[in-house]
């Protein structure tokens, strides 16, 4: 529809500040979006409504254990067995990203 | 992202299947010789189209026009575009969104739809669009909610309607909408053609500005509101399009293929996917190598710090506007040509105009 796609293209009005996420939340992938492989770029991608991420490996690692069951602290704690170095920070900090552009929600409940 | 595949590739596709739509929109991009493209790809060329596309990288592929239902073919081109993975969007103004047609699209696997309303009630809505519709609309953004489709309602605001934008929002509220994107006429096509009748004045834009942040904070988490805001009153131009031929391509109704659903305007050789590849058009066709990065500059934009943030705004602004595209995007006020925007702006400042003026309609289907 001409004259309605473009947005992504204007300037926009300033965006808030992200969501703090809770350790004890159980994050999972909206509804909305999907995250697949794109084999142009090797990389992980999540795609929702006029949007397109692309994740490097530590996010595509993160989102894929991002299943509504595990805790924020489960899953840094599962990633810690791959990695060296995880922070419950850098975790909080992407996921909160993703929470603001509407990618992952968190259910906050037990 | 990985560099080894030469220019990067394109992320979205935006397919107009058609120019003919049901609507009359003075403020309609599309391009005002709209017989040029009555010559549409039928639908093995589209799905060609979309197959090289997902090869080369496209992820997104936007299904739009003119009114894209109004080809008999959309569902098969609609699971053409799933199948190859790319998350599929369909762009419509709801008119023949027929709830036997809604279900064949979410078969098909369609991801997401995005409503266009032009106003928030009836008489208003209908004026704008040239034709009643606004209750059509308002059935069909329902049924995209029944069958589980994420929804964004496209309002393109204006003159006309901007001062309505706390009852729109409320509309939007009440069609349950996951996304608004309430987008400021940019001036291309019939919009060009109209803009002093549609460009607001900067009280009008300071009240919607007011509305729109109070309802952001209201709805956050649930439901995202993008505001565009009019380029005309912005110091420094849109980074157009994240940059030419850099993000995205567009494919007309006859198969040209444009960086930007504008570019046709402007004076460059055709590049047609019904001549060549999709994959030999973005890397080699001056079409779409003339103003990609950032070699192509003048001053001011080729010594500015910004030239990597904004790329120098819009070509075909600059073209539109001064009848050279290489030019900066006079919305800048750092361009020599600052005044051709400025001078609008002061128009549309002044008092004593009329409320609505008249507008020139862009034809009903043609």
């Amino acid at each position: 529809m001409p004259n309605d796609g473009a947005a992504a293209d204007a300037p926009a009005a300033p965006r808030p500040t992200p969501p703090a996420v809770p350790l004890s939340g159980h994050p999972a992938l909206s509804r909305h979006v999907r995250m697949r492989f794109d084999r142009t770029r090797e990389r992980h991608v999540l795609l929702g409504p006029e949007s397109v991420i692309v994740l490097n490996s530590t996010g595509a690692d993160i989102l894929g254990l991002c299943d509504g069951h595990r805790s924020v602290s489960e899953v840094a704690a599962e990633l810690r067995e791959r990695y060296d170095r995880v922070v419950d920070d850098e975790v909080t900090a992407f996921l909160a990203r993703l929470v603001s552009k509407r990618c992952v929600e968190i259910d906050d409940g037990p | 992202m990985d560099r080894d595949i030469g220019v990067d590739r394109p992320f979205g596709l935006l397919a107009e299947l058609t120019y003919r739509c049901p609507l009359a929109c003075a403020y309609c991009s599309n391009p005002l010789e709209l017989a040029a493209y009555a010559d549409e790809m039928s639908t093995a060329e589209w799905q060609r189209v979309f197959t090289e596309a997902a090869e080369m990288g496209v992820l997104q592929c936007h299904l739009s026009g003119g009114e894209p239902l109004l080809r008999r073919d959309l569902v098969d081109l609609a699971r053409t575009a799933a199948e190859l993975g790319m998350y599929t969007n369909l762009v419509t103004s709801a008119i023949g969104l027929s709830r036997r047609r809604a279900e064949g699209l979410k078969e098909a696997g369609l991801d997401h739809v995005q409503v266009s309303v032009q106003a928030d009630e009836p008489a208003r809505s209908d004026r704008i669009a040239g034709l009643p519709s606004f209750e059509r609309k308002l059935e069909a953004a329902a049924i995209v909610k029944e069958l589980g489709w994420p929804l964004t309602v496209n309002v393109v605001l204006h003159r006309q309607n901007i001062d309505r934008v706390a009852e729109i929002i409320a509309l939007v509220e009440d069609l349950d909408a996951d996304r608004v994107e309430l987008a400021n006429t940019q001036y291309y096509g019939w919009a060009w053609r109209n803009r002093a009748a549609l460009l607001p004045s900067r009280e009008q834009l300071a009240g919607a500005e007011e509305i729109v942040r109070a309802a952001r904070e209201r709805l956050r988490g649930r439901m995202e509101v993008v505001h565009v805001l009019p380029d005309y009153y912005s110091e420094y131009p849109k980074p157009c399009m994240g940059g030419w031929a850099a993000r995205q391509l567009t494919v007309a109704p006859n198969g040209d293929a444009l960086p930007c659903p504008a570019a046709q305007t402007l004076p460059l050789p055709r590049a047609s996917v019904r001549e060549d590849s999709m994959e030999k058009i973005w890397d080699e066709s001056p079409m779409f190598t003339a103003f990609r990065g950032t070699d192509w500059m003048q001053d001011p934009c080729r010594s500015c710090d910004r030239r990597g943030l904004d790329f120098g705004g819009c070509r075909c602004q600059a073209f539109q506007l001064t009848g050279d595209p290489a030019r900066a995007d006079p919305v800048c006020r750092l361009s020599l040509d600052h005044p051709l925007v400025t001078n609008a702006v002061a128009a549309a400042n002044e008092e004593q105009r009329p409320e609505h003026e008249s507008l020139v309609r862009r034809p009903r289907r043609f």
